[in-house]
């Protein structure tokens, strides 16, 4: 049967079509028909946000934490503009967003109208694809191929931009099933000589290591169980991408921890002597490398990834297997099991006895105090507090508390981790955290802060606030841009350029004109009982945690070295510890 | 602790030694990319190659197929093999891009380019331009008494050639409009 609606009454049609429960929105003139069907109807909630670039956060937390598309509302002109960080940080990471943006009406674009912006000329290079609609007949089909889009192969945002005539003028609504069947269809599959040639390499393998990252979160989590089964079946270490952290449980006997510039010793330095490198659904990323030229010397390497492009985009590899890392990993497994195969035990147990070597090195090792709250050891109690939560889900911001979490808590499902990796955008956790919360009511989902980055979409209180999200914003203040202080430390002849957060506010009577609660903990001897109370309040919180100023973040890899080149950070001497080649490097 | 003391304008500054001392030499390819021809897809794929810092020779487009919407783009690039490998996966990448044939390594294709030519002369650099056009198979589409117009098609390569032995000859203005390619044989 065919309907006709209007416009308008076509995009929540097709939301609800697609699933949808929830929409991260801020209104204005060129949504406001489509607001009016948000109104009149009750299985779509609508979450009001305070910024446009807090909506596609949040929708990213939603979608990360769901595996399902983060669907956003926003208007023409300035909503869609403050949706571009969003855009950018979601087609970095891989998160499947689908955006809906209001556009001045069909017969005025062009002209310079009231909040008129080139939205999709604007967000095409940071959208994996957009649509700008100008007949309503085709709007519900669009609607439907942008969600496939964005679902589909390597997910990332899309975006429809929808004229206001054309959500005012009607037309036959078009259901899912009767979308036009879009040409777009990733392959998933394997080829089966690359993954035969994979096992064979398994099974000779010396010295192998497993790097996996965010292409195994996307797969689904029956491709995190797939993961943990091979790990088994090989007994080969493990090490995961700030991306892929859960994949592989944090517990796991053959977890070696996260690699990369901040990753463990163990892990770089397992990647720097391995003989086999198999990569899952992870991008050679630079802040895994290093020094190109002296990445892995010795391996040879396989790669499984949904996205050609990700194949020798930067490192050359030997097994390039293009397909979806659940439908690999299921080949592999069937072809390992049906041939009876064997790793090579006696290599492997060599290989293992080095490994414990490295891990004896306890690279996460820090100065304690007893006066100050290092923030690793603010983590640490976070996490021996927190662990055993049934349903813990952690974002953060982006610096050097990033990095502490990624070391110092423990993952052991996927999905529970929301960091903003590619394009490391500070003001991504506090949103994130609230779009986890919407999607997890019931969940204990922790924000891990640096002051500097979470004030700058501090506005979001108000939504956590309205909507009773107890989200826990819990941040580790250290009054400076920790992160970029350590750069001018290591790098700049510690001349600290604007790198301090001075007339901070009081973030417990912030809290409170907000309406939440406020905890501030300077005291480790305090600090325990403080995360409790945090804890136990049922509500939003912002812990301000005031740790050590000056602390910073190690094991690091100076940019443009080679992984066995990696600061520790006991006794080190920080002084020209990057060489001026990597000072060009970000 | 000391400063790093690096000399302003210091090459030790430079991340040129980080670069692959061996990087292989470049090469040209012609890619044939066919897309849905919808408002915008241009756009896609010339944001694609400037975005990511790769170079365009030549760009021709147009529709081929009216019906089914195919717009065919031929692109003429040059880039080290990894380069060009990196262009054909991320064209492949954008949602309305159907196929990306690269024929330089699908075997020789024929490479077609349609030129214009102004010519303005005198005397015996009048009587030489119009004999090298009839030697090339170019054919005189508008004439003064003090000009030519000419028209060829041919290789980008015999085209330049004809250019260069235009110019001292009173070559005004020169209009190409990019290579248009097919591969050889059947299919
Ligand atoms: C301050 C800071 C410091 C950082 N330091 C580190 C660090 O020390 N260590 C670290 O690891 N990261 C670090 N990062 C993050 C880093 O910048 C990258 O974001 C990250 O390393 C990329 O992770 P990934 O390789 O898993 O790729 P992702 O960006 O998660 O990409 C996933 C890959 O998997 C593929 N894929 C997607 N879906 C599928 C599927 N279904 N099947 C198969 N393949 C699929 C994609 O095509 C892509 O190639 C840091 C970030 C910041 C902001
Ligand atoms: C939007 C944005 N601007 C600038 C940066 C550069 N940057 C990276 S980390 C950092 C400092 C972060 O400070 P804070 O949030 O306090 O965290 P800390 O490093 O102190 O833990 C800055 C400015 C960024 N990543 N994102």
């Amino acid at each position: 049967m065919k309907r006709q609606m209007t416009g308008a009454k076509m995009v929540v049609q097709a939301l609800k079509d697609q699933g949808v429960d929830t929409v991260f929105g801020y209104p204005g003139g060129a949504v406001l028909p489509i607001y009016d069907e948000i109104f009149l109807q009750n299985d779509i909630r609508h979450i009001l946000v305070r910024h446009e670039q807090g909506a596609v956060h949040a929708a990213e937390g939603y979608a990360r934490s769901t595996g399902k598309p983060g669907v956003v509302l926003v208007t023409s002109g300035p909503g869609a503009t403050n949706a571009v960080t969003g855009l950018t940080d979601a087609l970095m990471d891989s998160i499947p967003l689908v955006v809906l943006t209001g556009q001045v009406p069909t017969f005025m674009i062009g002209t310079d109208g009231f909040q008129e912006a080139d939205t999709v000329g604007i967000t095409r290079p940071c959208t994996k694809h957009n649509w700008l609609v100008k007949d309503t007949a085709r709007l519900a089909d669009t609607i439907h191929q942008a969600f496939h889009v964005a679902k589909s192969g390597r997910p990332g945002p899309v975006l429809v931009d929808i004229p206001k005539d054309v959500q005012f003028a009607t037309a036959y609504y078009v259901a899912p099933a009767q979308a036009k069947t879009s040409h777009y269809q990733p392959r998933l599959k394997g080829d089966q000589d690359a993954i035969k040639a994979l096992v064979e390499m398994i099974e000779s393998a010396e010295r192998p290591v497993f790097y996996t990252g965010g292409g195994v979160i996307n797969s689904g989590p029956a491709a995190s169980q797939l993961l943990r089964e091979l790990v088994e079946a090989t007994g080969f270490p493990i090490t995961s991408t700030l991306m892929g952290l859960g994949a592989y449980p944090a517990s796991g006997k053959n977890w070696l921890g996260m690699l990369g510039m901040h990753g463990l010793y163990e892990a770089n330095l397992a990647m720097h002597g391995c003989d086999l490198m198999i990569n899952i659904g992870a991008r050679f990323d630079d802040r895994i490398t290093g020094r190109l030229q002296d990445f892995s010397p010795n391996s040879r390497k396989a790669h499984i990834d949904i996205d050609p492009s990700s194949i020798n985009k930067v490192i050359h590899v030997d097994v390039p297997i293009i397909g979806d890392v659940g439908h690999v990993l299921e080949d592999v497994l069937r072809l390992w099991k049906a041939g009876g195969r064997k790793t090579n035990a006696a290599a492997l147990s060599k290989w293992w006895a080095r490994i414990e070597e490295w891990r004896k090195v306890d690279c996460l090792k820090y100065r304690p105090d007893q006066k100050t709250i290092k923030p690793q050891y603010a983590l640490q109690r976070l996490e021996a507090l927190t662990k055993d939560h049934p349903s813990r889900y952690i974002c953060t911001e982006v610096g050097q508390h990033q990095m502490w979490a990624a070391q110092y808590l423990g993952f052991d499902d996927p999905n529970r981790w929301m960091t903003s990796g590619g394009l490391g955008t500070m003001g991504y956790g506090f949103p994130a955290s609230i779009g986890v919360q919407v999607a997890h009511p019931d969940a204990l989902v922790i924000n891990v802060a640096g002051e500097a980055s979470w004030l700058m979409n501090m506005q979001e209180m108000g939504t956590a606030v309205q909507y009773r999200l107890p989200v826990k914003q819990f941040i580790l203040n250290n009054e400076r841009l920790g992160m970029v202080r350590q750069w001018q430390e290591l790098l700049h002849g510690e001349r600290y350029s604007h790198s301090w957060s001075e007339s901070l506010p009081d973030f417990v009577k912030l809290a409170e004109a907000f309406g939440a609660k406020g905890i501030l903990c300077k005291d480790p001897a305090d600090l325990d009982d403080a995360i409790m109370e945090m804890l136990e309040y049922d509500g939003p919180v912002i812990f301000d945690c005031l740790v050590e100023k000056h602390e910073n973040c190690f094991p690091m890899i100076p940019s443009g070295e080679p992984h066995n080149k990696m600061i520790l950070g006991e006794n080190v001497d920080t002084k020209n510890a990057i060489k001026s080649g990597g000072a060009v490097l970000v | 602790m000391t400063e790093l003391k690096i000399k302003k304008g210091s090459s030790k500054h430079s991340a040129y030694d980080l670069r692959d001392p061996n990087a292989a030499a470049e090469e040209r390819h012609t890619l044939a990319v066919l897309v849905e021809n919808e408002p915008g897809v241009l756009a896609r794929v010339i944001g694609l190659f400037s975005g990511r810092g790769y170079n365009i020779e030549s760009l021709t487009v147009a529709e081929v197929d009216h019906t089914g919407h195919r717009s065919r783009i031929t692109i003429v690039t040059t880039g080290t093999p990894a380069v060009i490998d990196q262009i054909k996966a991320q064209l492949g990448r954008i949602v309305v891009v159907y196929d990306v044939h690269d024929l330089t390594v699908e075997g020789h294709a024929v490479e077609r380019e349609l030129a214009l030519f102004k010519v303005a002369g005198q005397g015996n650099d009048r009587i030489e331009a119009l004999r090298l056009a009839e030697i090339f198979r170019a054919n005189v589409v508008d004439s003064t008494l003090e000009s030519f117009i000419f028209e060829m098609t041919g290789t980008p390569g015999k085209i330049d050639a004809f250019a260069e032995l235009m110019r001292p000859l009173g070559l005004v203005e020169v209009a190409r409009t990019g290579v248009a390619a097919l591969s050889r044989g059947a299919e």
